[in-house]
């Protein structure tokens, strides 16, 4: 790709991930939570990868360090449930962090930190799955 | 709002039609795409707005990997081997006319139960809210999140995103040992 | 009612394009356009003439809201939804890699 696709890319990338980032923490607040954020994590890596064309090398190391981080947030996220589980009544998925006023950006108990590990997950866990395809693509079909 | 929607599925239908009947695959790819951003208009129209993100963004990134898988294998349709129609004959034979009329009748029979599905819903746009009302009253209070379907998905239905979760987690897992190039020694 | 009936034709076209085209590309496009017709349905019954979207602010407190369940289990599956095609487009690149081609008729070397 020429130099312009590349410098845009980069510039266009960032923004994208602090959009991710806010759309992920400001989800009890306004339409998002983590899934969308996290859709949007995997969107700005994915762009990157596109305008930089692939080096297996490369994109076989990020592939390792990208499926660390989805198993290490999905297993924090059950972590957190479970400690729900042994505060107070024993539910699972019980909400017991303090509620706070409605409308703050620090409220609603565990739900901004569920939303920050499940976007966590689900964006790496989209990234990991393009560079599966693309490393095989480049490898194999050749 | 019934009639645009109803022009917006018009749409959705013709696109649908289209994209199965291309004879270039990134044409039936594009005409995919008509069908998901047409969805993404009516989740806006529908007041859904988290719908609306989730869908536009996850319709991209499987355009984009659905394009890597196709473009570099056989781009064409398949050529049809010339065994319906012969030339000389006339159009309609016996087998063509047989498989419309197969057709017809699934179609056919699947309405009927359609019909018994559809008879106990009421009509768009007057939802009883039987069992939302509970829910709406009191997730501002107890969850004390803002956006109500954020609040339903993580603390009323929590075991569902579990669940998703760990479908996500399978899938990865998926697709890492279907696309192995070499096993471990 | 005639919005339920046209969602029932699309989840038929994909069903259509499940059952006849030969192309394996083809057959994940139609498996995709069920899914569709099923997430617009789902948000169609939900809906309530002139409400408002389930989010509180400073200008909306109360009044009727749409329904926020549907949308919570459409949020879900919309996602399961990708995981599996994803999975269906990895299994189609092997068998393009064994085979060569996508067409079915040509894929029928299932040793046991």
């Amino acid at each position: 790709m020429s130099v312009i696709v590349k410098k845009v890319a980069q510039l266009l990338s960032g923004l994208i991930f602090m959009y991710g980032v806010y759309i992920i923490t400001h989800g009890h607040l306004t339409p998002g939570g983590g899934f969308a954020g996290g859709a949007l994590l995997a969107g700005s890596m994915i762009l990157l990868v596109l305008a930089f064309g692939s080096d297996v090398m490369g994109l076989k190391k990020r592939e390792t360090g990208s499926s660390i981080i989805e198993n290490s947030a999905i297993l924090v996220f059950i972590l957190f449930a479970t400690i729900a589980m042994l505060v107070g009544t024993r539910v699972f998925f019980h909400n017991f962090l303090p509620v706070g006023t409605l409308g703050e950006l620090i409220s609603a108990g565990v739900i901004p930190l569920y939303n920050i590990f499940v976007g966590m997950e689900v964006g790496a866990a989209l990234f990991t799955i393009f560079l599966a395809l693309v490393i095989y693509k480049e490898e194999v079909l050749k | 709002m019934e009639a645009i929607l109803t022009i917006i599925l018009i749409f959705m239908i013709l696109g649908a039609i289209y994209s199965l009947h291309a004879r270039d695959l990134l044409s039936a790819l594009i005409s995919m795409g008509i069908v998901g951003y047409g969805l993404v208009i009516c989740f806006l129209l529908l007041k859904a707005p988290d719908l609306a993100i989730v869908q536009i963004l996850v319709e991209t990134i499987t355009l984009v990997i659905m394009v890597s898988v196709v473009l570099d294998s056989t781009r064409h349709e398949l050529k049809e081997k010339a065994s319906i129609v012969h030339d000389g004959q006339s159009f309609i034979n016996s087998r063509y006319v047989g498989n419309i009329f197969i057709g017809v009748l699934i179609a056919l029979v699947l309405l009927y139960t359609y019909h018994f599905a559809i008879e106990n819903l009421s009509a768009f746009g007057e939802h009883l809210m039987r069992m939302s009302g509970p829910y709406l009253e009191d997730a501002a209070g107890t969850t004390g999140s803002a956006n109500m379907v954020t609040g339903v998905v993580f603390d009323y239905r929590g075991y569902d995103t579990l669940g998703e979760a760990t479908i996500l987690v399978t899938a990865v897992v998926g697709v890492l040992t279907v696309l192995r190039i070499q096993g471990r020694k | 009612m005639i919005l339920y009936l046209l969602c029932f034709l699309l989840f038929l076209i994909g069903l259509y394009g499940v059952i006849t085209r030969r192309n394996v590309i083809k057959i994940v496009i139609g498996l995709v356009f069920m899914e569709f017709s099923v997430f617009l349905l789902l948000v169609l019954v939900g809906y309530v003439e002139g409400a408002e979207a389930p989010i509180l602010d400073e200008t909306i407190i109360s009044g009727p809201f749409v329904d926020p369940l549907p949308q919570a289990m459409v949020l879900t599956a919309i996602v399961i939804g990708l995981a599996s095609n994803a999975m269906l487009l990895a299994i189609a690149i092997r068998l393009y890699k064994k085979y060569g081609t996508f067409d079915i008729r040509k894929i029928n070397e299932l040793k046991g």
